[in-house]
């Protein structure tokens, strides 16, 4: 019997198009933009200036605080500058630009692709490593790995759930991981494990991803601590509240951190990211991605360098014409997955840390219909995973009734989506709740 | 017959006069001490509970303004020095006159100077569209022309102008209550004095990029040139994160610096048309 | 290329809109519409035209006219209003008498509290009542002579008729309900009046009853039920409820005393309940949207539907039920769900 959470949840198409294409290394840019904020927390500090030649794998900017992380160059060239620059949301970000200069990477950075199975380095090592090496969720939204695996005061993790749930429709990057880079994922998992002090390790993968689930389940029969659980398919199950649901049977509490209910969740790239750290000295300067759409010639799976301009894996995939616009089929390139990524706006924006695929959509698939009357049907509150009323909290946004909102738990939303998916009347339930909650949230600090 | 009447008549009078001492001491337990004051002060003010004097509608204004008339800082946006005045005369006072305000958009990036770049097809609502991105055109600083704040007027003052798709402000309207300048998420609406005749200069611009950025999108914006500072003759322009701003109080309105701004993004408002310099010399 | 399009998350919508609701509840409501064609031929069409073509015609004149705006006839629930209002309505009921009806449910109870969406009482419900007490005659008058052609002149299979081969009287003029609640305050027992008049449930289940159009057929309004679960237009809670509780209440007098009160199934099987619970009690806009409001929206029709038959003066009391608790509906929409997290069970 898979496993699956409790409340919600809802049933889109999975259109894992590109799941059967292999990653292919993205050829390197010949100039990368760098954003100084790439994880949530605070923004790092350049410690490079304008002139300076940097090698791959060199650290361009630090981190800014505990709940931050560093960043590292991803090209070896020249510093061309460190200014605002817009990212994909046309809006202006600090960032380190580089003007790429040949391939020459660090001399401590172990560039074989031989797989290094021995840990020889202490939890503490590690822990240093990943902290240093800028490593973040790579699940979406980009908190700093090595904050995760802190313990907070009074809490003992139980489990490290290792998330291959990839519930997004469209997106296979993780899914390319599990299938060409099993090995590592279980490596880097199983050093994150010593870290939180021997916790038992659970990896969990929903159903329509069987070789990924076959391929693991061989490899954990060698790690006693390691188990696999098959998840039933239904979105949002890669949610981290969703997931430990899905795997324990336990709930996370609003305002608390998973780590309440022994839990520490962490996507399976950022378990390979955590190896690449520690066996090969490698900082978190590559990702994988997906380019897909439902025109068959675009949909690939690539290794790319932090930075990279967006439209040059559009090119590449084959989505531009010639005069370097979007193809007229299609309208739309969402930054991530369909459910919750954001659209992009600046074709030249640079991805980042935690990009995780664009998605490319033609007008019909994805343009809003004109908003119709709320007919009260709760398929809104059918399909909320955080058991909320959308509907309400919808009017109560329009209306600005701060007090309301609270009392009925705004802050819990994890704005999946759910509700404006599954709308009949198509009222765009979540960008009011979105910002309401942001509203609430900040409130809630300011006290 | 007669007694069965008498009877009625007798137990209801008896049960009415039991129940009115009751009344009368329940009144008198929970009876609100209020300050008449209060409710002539209510009667003074407009009633449109906008909020624009920083109190929750009309009467917790009445209510603080007869318990503390002293402080200076009680304003009836909507009514003005009219309905202040007759507010002071209730407690017996005067108050100091007003300027009369109004409120203007600080950007002028209609859709022929600031080309769109994109289409928003999210909720119309620029809360929405800010949170998510820097808007249709180039400039993250410009308005996004969705119209939170004529959502947000109560007094019907505020219309988005399909050609520029800019909102204008009606200038009779317009009670300055500042509904509209707390609704812009791009805090692009100042409230600024009517001036004298209603006539006003101020930049409408709110772009902080350099120039170069700012012109490449949109033609209209502040390039931080600085040619206005050095115009001014009564220093009334600071320039700071590549803006210049107006200090409506220094102001004398020469309209030195609206002839050598390059880019037009200094506004004279309700001035006569400039005479002809004809050169007859 | 087209500019950009920008929207915040999500990218993907499931393709569920309110015109595609309001069709599925149109195809579900088809099997009750063909039994009664099938049984009162053309006056039945004559009634379900009138009434569908008025509520349309209604709602686009107020919504074009009054309103001044563009007419929402499009999504199609002022269709599944003149349907409702066409079953919930005798056969012999005459056009002007329909017409009515359809400007009191569409013009009262719908549109003027704003269309779809805002209406308090389900509004082929409103205009039933109203009709009901406005034209007491002619809404309790269940004769199908005036059908142009009977279908007593068609060749049926035997399985569908009566016990006798031919159809009940077309002049019999009163639902199994109105029966027995006469029956009983004449003093006589249930066996007599069974006796009496053969209620036959194979004929509640075929539609072969006397009574408003829709009410008839049970198994087509348990057609339209299953379509519409299987759609996922509605969830079972709102009508299970109604039904058990109408079962467990009847079941309860029915063992206190077999002669006076009649059996659940006979309860369930007449009177319009099961298109009350299934088409009326479920309209999403008139019904709770937690499920413990659902449960107690329908143990209250159940109950209240059941004191009115046995109690009350009227034989039915399906619509005044749910009116009743529609009435409730903004209090019941107060409950609030169990929060997500009720407790943190730590192994």
């Amino acid at each position: 019997m898979s496993k699956t959470f409790s409340i919600g949840g809802i049933h889109p198409k999975d259109s894992k198009f590109s799941k059967d294409k292999p990653i292919e290394e993205f050829p390197v840019p010949k100039r990368v933009v760098i954003s100084m904020n790439q994880h949530l927390g605070m923004p790092a500090v350049p410690v490079v200036k304008k002139g300076d030649t940097v090698k791959v794998g060199q650290l361009i900017a630090e981190p800014a605080g505990f709940v931050s992380a560093p960043v590292h160059a991803s090209v070896s060239g020249t510093v061309a500058d460190v200014a605002p620059y817009p990212d994909f949301l046309g809006k202006k970000v600090l960032s380190v630009v580089i003007d790429t200069a040949g391939d020459e990477w660090l001399e401590t950075i172990d560039r074989t692709h031989e797989i290094k199975h021995e840990i020889t380095a202490t939890p503490q090592e590690i822990f240093k490593i990943i902290s240093d090496s800028g490593i973040v969720g790579l699940g979406g939204a980009a908190f700093p790995t090595h904050v995760k695996l802190t313990p907070l005061e009074g809490m003992k993790a139980e489990y490290l759930i290792l998330n291959g749930a990839e519930c997004e429709p469209y997106l296979t990057s993780d899914y390319r991981l599990m299938t060409e880079h099993a090995q590592e994922i279980l490596i880097g998992g199983e050093m994150m494990r010593r870290v939180l002090g021997d916790v038992a390790g659970i990896i969990g993968i929903e159903e329509n991803k069987p070789k990924a689930i076959e391929i693991m389940k061989k490899l954990t029969s060698n790690y006693l601590q390691w188990e696999v659980v098959p998840l039933k398919k239904r979105y949002p199950q890669g949610g981290e509240k969703q997931l430990i649901d899905a795997v324990l049977g336990r709930k996370v509490p609003s305002f608390s951190l998973p780590i309440s209910t022994g839990a520490v969740v962490q996507n399976v790239g950022t378990a390979y990211a955590v190896y690449e750290a520690v066996q090969k000295r490698k900082p978190l300067i590559t990702n994988v991605l997906t380019i897909s759409s439902s025109d068959p010639s675009i949909q690939k799976n690539y290794r790319f360098r932090v930075g990279t301009p967006i439209r040059e894996f559009l090119s590449a995939a084959g989505a531009m014409d010639k005069e370097g616009n979007l193809s007229r089929a299609f309208a739309k390139v969402v930054n991530g997955g369909p459910m919750m990524g954001k659209p992009v706006s600046n074709l030249d924006g640079p991805v980042m840390k935690s990009t995780s695929g664009f998605v490319l959509f033609t007008s019909k698939e994805t343009k809003r219909q004109e908003p119709g009357e709320c007919i009260r049907c709760s398929k809104c509150f059918q399909a909320c995973p955080m058991r909320l009323q959308p509907y309400l909290l919808y009017q109560l946004a329009l209306a600005g009734r701060t007090e309301e909102l609270d009392e009925n738990r705004v802050f819990d939303c994890i704005e999946c989506g759910c509700c404006l998916y599954s709308c009949p009347a198509h009222i765009p339930l979540l960008d009011q709740i979105r910002l309401a909650k942001n509203v609430s949230l900040k409130n809630k600090r300011k006290k | 017959m007669t007694s069965t009447l008498l009877y009625t008549i007798l137990s209801l009078s008896l049960l009415g006069g039991l129940l009115a001492i009751v009344l009368y001491f329940i009144a008198q337990k929970f009876k609100v001490q209020e300050d008449p004051r209060i409710d002539q002060v209510l009667e003074v003010l407009p009633g449109a509970n906008c909020g624009g004097c920083g109190y929750a509608g009309c009467r917790a204004f009445a209510e603080s303004f007869v318990r503390n008339p002293e402080n200076p800082d009680f304003v009836c946006p909507v009514g003005g020095n009219d309905v202040m005045q007759k507010a002071a005369a209730v407690l017996g006072r005067e108050v100091q006159e007003q300027i009369p305000k109004l409120a203007v958009l600080r950007c002028n990036g209609s859709c022929d100077v600031r080309p769109v770049l994109n289409t928003y097809d999210g909720s119309p609502s620029c809360a929405v569209a800010a949170d998510l991105y820097g808007g249709e055109t180039g400039c993250s600083y410009g308005c996004l022309g969705l119209g939170d704040c004529v959502v947000a007027c109560t007094f019907d003052a505020i219309h988005i102008n399909p050609q520029t798709r800019l909102p204008e402000v009606i200038e009779d309207k317009c009670t300055s209550c500042g509904a509209c300048v707390k609704a812009c998420p791009r805090n692009i609406l100042e409230l600024r004095p009517k001036g004298p005749k209603s006539r006003r200069i101020y930049v409408a611009c709110a772009n902080k990029d350099k120039g170069a950025v700012t012109r490449k999108v949109c033609s209209v914006g502040c390039i931080g040139c600085q040619l206005c500072v050095k115009a001014c003759p009564f220093e009334a322009i600071t320039f700071a994160d590549n803006l210049a701003y107006i200090d409506p109080a220094k102001c004398r309105l020469c309209r030195k610096c609206v002839a050598v701004c390059p880019t037009g993004c200094i506004l004279e408002i309700n001035f006569p048309p400039k005479k002809q310099v004809t050169n007859n010399e | 290329m087209d500019k950009l399009l920008i929207s915040p998350a999500p990218h993907l919508h499931s393709k569920d809109s309110t015109r595609r609701i309001m069709r599925d509840v149109i195809i579900a409501l088809m099997p009750s519409v063909l039994v009664s064609v099938y049984f009162a031929g053309l006056s039945a069409l004559l009634v379900l035209v009138v009434s569908v073509a008025g509520c349309v015609l209604t709602e686009h004149l107020i919504v074009r006219y009054l309103m001044k705006k563009k007419t929402t006839v499009s999504d199609l629930s002022a269709i599944v209003t003149g349907l409702l209002l066409a079953l919930n309505l005798p056969v012999s009921s005459p056009w002007w008498m329909v017409l009515i009806g359809c400007v009191v449910a569409i013009g009262i109870a719908k549109m003027t509290f704003g269309g779809l969406g805002h209406n308090l009482f389900n509004p082929a419900l409103v205009a039933r009542v109203f009709l009901l007490i406005s034209f007491p005659v002619q809404m309790t008058n269940w004769t199908i002579s005036n059908s142009i052609f009977r279908p007593d002149r068609w060749e049926l299979p035997k399985g569908l008729l009566g016990a006798q081969g031919q159809l009940m009287d077309a002049s019999s003029g009163a639902t199994p309900l109105g029966i027995i609640k006469e029956g009983l305050a004449n003093g006589m027992t249930m066996e007599t009046l069974s006796q009496q008049h053969d209620f036959s449930y194979w004929h509640m289940l075929f539609g072969h009853i006397d009574g408003s159009m829709g009410e008839a057929s049970v198994l087509a309004i348990l057609a339209g039920l299953l379509y519409l679960l299987f759609r996922k237009v509605i969830r079972p809670v709102i009508p299970l409820s109604i039904v058990i509780t109408v079962a467990l209440f009847s079941g309860i007098l029915w063992m206190v005393d077999p002669s006076q009160y009649a059996d659940p199934l006979f309860h369930l099987l007449t009177g319009g309940l099961l298109l009350g619970a299934v088409f009326m009690a479920t309209d999403y806009t008139t019904s709770p949207m937690s499920p413990l409001g659902m449960i107690i929206f329908g143990i209250g029709i159940g109950l209240v539907t059941m004191v009115i038959r046995v109690w009350g003066a009227y034989p039915e009391g399906v619509s005044f039920a749910i009116l009743f608790m529609n009435a409730l509906v903004p209090l019941l929409n107060k409950i609030k769900p169990f929060p997500y997290q009720k407790e943190v069970s730590r192994g």
